[in-house]
């Protein structure tokens, strides 16, 4: 684990200067780490302590025991993301840390949609999942349960379209992500 | 450190209290403080037996904590406490806190309530790893009786390595009454906490082009210089390369302050002349140091000339407050050795002599007559040890004139609050670095305000025959605050006299040798007195003048340019000493 931290810092820096990023951009941080009681807290608390903004926050089981990886989106400029990994990185519960932002991966978002239906709106609610590839998950006479995955851009579109029949009851998970595993120039 | 060769498995079944013990002796704890309660009597039972360990009983389990700090700062061994539940875990928050921002290795083991109670508001519950998680380096609950030697070995190898700080370890009560089989991990290997780090010879050789091209360079040097027993590391690349040194607060000690290289403290109250050399200079080399906002003040205008080199332990330090230009991240002992290789001769010919000149313009200097000034005490204190003692102060007006007019010559021979700035903390770590270090002298300087804080701890000094020398510096107030409200706030005066009760009886009610000076004439023979006396703790109350402020100030937040110096008159019939020190007497 030779500086990583100070690498990170320098890569970082040196491809937000040459893509002449935005100051306050999204960042999608990958975090994996022990799964020891209490250690959610400690990287959520960090967040709080220092005054750091998270947008999603989620947390689960990898593929390895004992391990979970947590994706955390926050927002900030260079200075302050640097920071943010920094200070992950020093807690004794992760394991690794890493800003996915300028790395090609994929983000995941889920929704569950419960849609106001009619038995006049009910094949457009089912036309719109479709071209989403949403699923029709569960319905009743006066609603329509749909899932739908996807970036966040596709999510938001999904829900900009029902929102007109509806919406009486919405969850979305945060964001999960992965890096790709092919990064070079397509 | 741990001890090697020790025994540390048995077949035989030991309840988690006999392990507990176990544990400390394969550490090679001596000292515990602590107090006993209702979760942790189990443990107390197990120590009645335990004549390798000694315990401390405190009267109160915040002394513990800052006796634990003290020990630590003055040994370099972790410090261990051990208290019970709820209350008694609350009470050791602010010296956890202190450890934190300071980075002392303590651990902190407290009691809790049994594992099946934990939530339900149990007596004496209190949720103490959720309070302490932002201020320990790291926390661990016990949840199985198995993994608690394992749980042990890993908070003295975190508390130790890498930056230090305070490890806490809470031990419910039915858990530590179940038994199992010991065995004490001779290996920590934890794949998420890795923290020795090879120093990157990338980072090294851009810091040795800074340096070698330097004209005008400082190294300002912080606690992680003494963390890292690099003293002598640090005067020989200093020498070398003749390099003018600032010390923090905290690295006070780390080079000696008769050294002709010395600019002695730099920041709020730092001498005149670090400060303006900081900011004067092109090329400063940070090593150990946090660039605190006491040091820099306005953090953009602080060292703006100049390109920066940061050596610390803890990447997160680097680049936080400042942005370094050339961040080196390792330990400072071992980067000051690969530096020393590669640097070389700076030419600092003139720049030496600019700040000798300065040194002599604007020396730290006071004037005194028949009442006793608090500079004039430390002065004096100085001169009577030689630098051959441990100071430990407390917060506010005495910790920066000891600061300044000490003279640091020893690494670890300063102890003090810095970073949290905790009031109360003098008299039960000077206690603490007592246990540690029977070698050396302790004194203790606290102010009329902060040896109320945790007086309590006379009883335990008492108790204990501790050689202290317990000196405080009465002058009516909260001197700092009174200072600030005199010249920030118009001099309305809020809150801040304090009708005191009679010190001199009060230290006698403990059992403590006790004196009052009130003239100057009589200070060099009371510490002369208080130092040879070794049968016990002696107290001294100084009463000095009552209005006095510390100079120079660069005012909280702002620059060099708002700095004010010392209104005293430069002596100019002898020349200041090294560290810039001018006396004048006063008609």
């Amino acid at each position: 684990m030779d500086n990583i931290v100070s690498h990170i810092q320098i890569s970082h820096r040196a491809r937000a200067q040459a893509n002449g990023e935005e100051h306050f951009q999204k960042h999608t941080i990958s975090i994996l780490m022990e799964n020891n009681f209490g250690a959610f807290n400690r990287i959520a608390g960090l967040f709080a302590a220092k005054g750091y903004n998270i947008e999603s926050i989620t947390v689960g089981p990898t593929e390895e025991k004992d391990v979970s990886r947590m994706t955390i989106v926050t927002r900030g400029d260079n200075q302050v993301i640097e920071r943010i990994i920094k200070q992950l990185h020093k807690l004794v519960d992760t394991i690794t840390v890493a800003d996915l932002t300028f790395d090609s991966f994929v983000e995941r978002d889920l929704i569950l949609v419960k849609v106001q239906s009619t038995p006049e709106t009910r094949s457009e609610i089912m036309q719109i999942a479709e071209i989403f590839r949403a699923k029709v998950v569960d319905i009743s006479p006066e609603t329509l349960t749909v899932e739908a995955t996807g970036s966040q851009l596709k999510v938001d579109a999904i829900i900009k379209m029902l929102r007109p029949f509806g919406i009486k009851e919405l969850a979305r998970t945060g964001r999960v992500a992965l890096k790709r595993e092919f990064q070079g120039e397509v | 450190m741990p001890a090697k060769s020790m025994t540390t498995t048995s077949e035989k079944l030991m309840t988690g209290s006999e392990i507990f013990v176990q544990c400390l002796i394969a550490e090679g704890v001596d000292v515990v403080f602590g107090y006993p309660g209702g979760a942790n009597i189990g443990i107390y039972d197990a120590l009645h037996d335990a004549v390798a360990i000694k315990h401390v009983l405190v009267r109160h389990e915040q002394g513990a904590t800052h006796a634990a700090e003290g020990y630590a700062k003055a040994t370099g061994k972790p410090g261990v406490v051990l208290v019970t539940s709820g209350p008694g875990a609350t009470n050791t928050v602010t010296g956890i806190a202190d450890a934190f921002m300071d980075s002392i290795p303590i651990v902190v083991f407290t009691g809790q309530v049994p594992l099946k109670l934990i939530g339900n508001d149990a007596f004496q519950e209190a949720d103490i790893v959720g309070i302490t998680r932002p201020i320990t380096k790291h926390n661990y609950l016990v949840r199985d009786i198995r993994e608690l030697a394992k749980t042990i070995k890993e908070a003295f190898y975190i508390a130790t390595t890498g930056r230090p700080g305070p490890v806490l370890v809470d031990l419910p009560k039915d858990i530590m009454a179940q038994k199992t089989t010991f065995e004490y991990p001779q290996h920590v290997e934890l794949r998420s906490y890795k923290p020795i780090v090879d120093v990157d010879i990338m980072q090294i050789m851009k810091a040795v082009k800074l340096i070698n091209e330097a004209k005008r360079p400082v190294l300002y040097v912080g606690g992680g210089a003494i963390q890292s027993n690099a003293s002598a590391e640090l005067k020989a690349l200093a020498e070398k390369m003749q390099c003018p040194v600032t010390t923090t607060l905290h690295g006070l000690g780390s080079f000696p302050e008769d050294n002709p290289l010395s600019m002695g403290m730099l920041g709020m109250h730092g001498t005149w002349y670090s400060n303006i050399a900081v900011s004067m200079c092109d090329v400063l080399i940070a090593v150990g140091a946090r660039f605190d906002d006491r040091v820099t003040g306005n953090v953009n205008a602080f060292a703006s000339n100049a390109k920066k080199i940061h050596i610390d332990i803890d990447p997160a330090c680097i680049s936080k407050n400042v942005v370094a230009d050339a961040p080196i991240v390792g330990d400072v002992k071992n980067v000051l050795t690969k530096l020393m290789d590669l640097v070389h001769r700076v030419d600092t010919h003139d720049w030496l002599a600019t700040i000798e000149q300065w040194k002599k313009e604007h020396p730290l200097r006071y004037t005194h007559g028949k009442e006793i000034r608090s500079q004039y005490v430390i002065h004096k204190l100085g001169e009577i040890t030689k630098g051959n003692a441990i100071l430990v102060t407390d917060v506010g007006q005495h910790q920066m004139w000891t600061a300044q007019f000490f003279n640091w010559i020893h690494p670890r021979s300063h102890i003090t609050s810095g970073g949290l700035g905790t009031m109360g903390f003098s008299l039960p770590a000077a206690m603490g670095a007592a246990f540690g270090r029977k070698d050396l002298s302790v004194i203790s300087i606290s102010g009329d305000g902060g040896i109320q804080m945790n007086i309590q701890e006379l009883a335990t000094i008492v108790e204990h025959k501790l050689p202290l020398k317990i000196f405080v510096i009465n002058n009516g107030f909260l001197g700092m605050v009174r200072q600030w409200q005199e010249l920030f706030y118009e001099r309305r005066y809020s809150q801040v006299a304090l009708r005191n009760p009679d010190f001199v009886k009060l230290a006698e009610a403990y059992g403590c040798r006790a004196y009052k000076v009130t003239e100057s004439s009589e200070v060099e023979g009371v510490v002369r007195n208080a130092m040879a006396y070794n049968d016990g703790p002696v107290f001294v109350e100084f009463v000095v003048a009552q209005e006095d402020n510390v100079f120079p100030m660069m005012p909280s937040g702002q620059t060099v340019n708002e700095m004010i110096d010392t209104p005293d008159p430069v002596n100019k019939n002898g020349q200041p000493d090294h560290k810039g020190l001018s006396i004048l007497e006063k008609g």
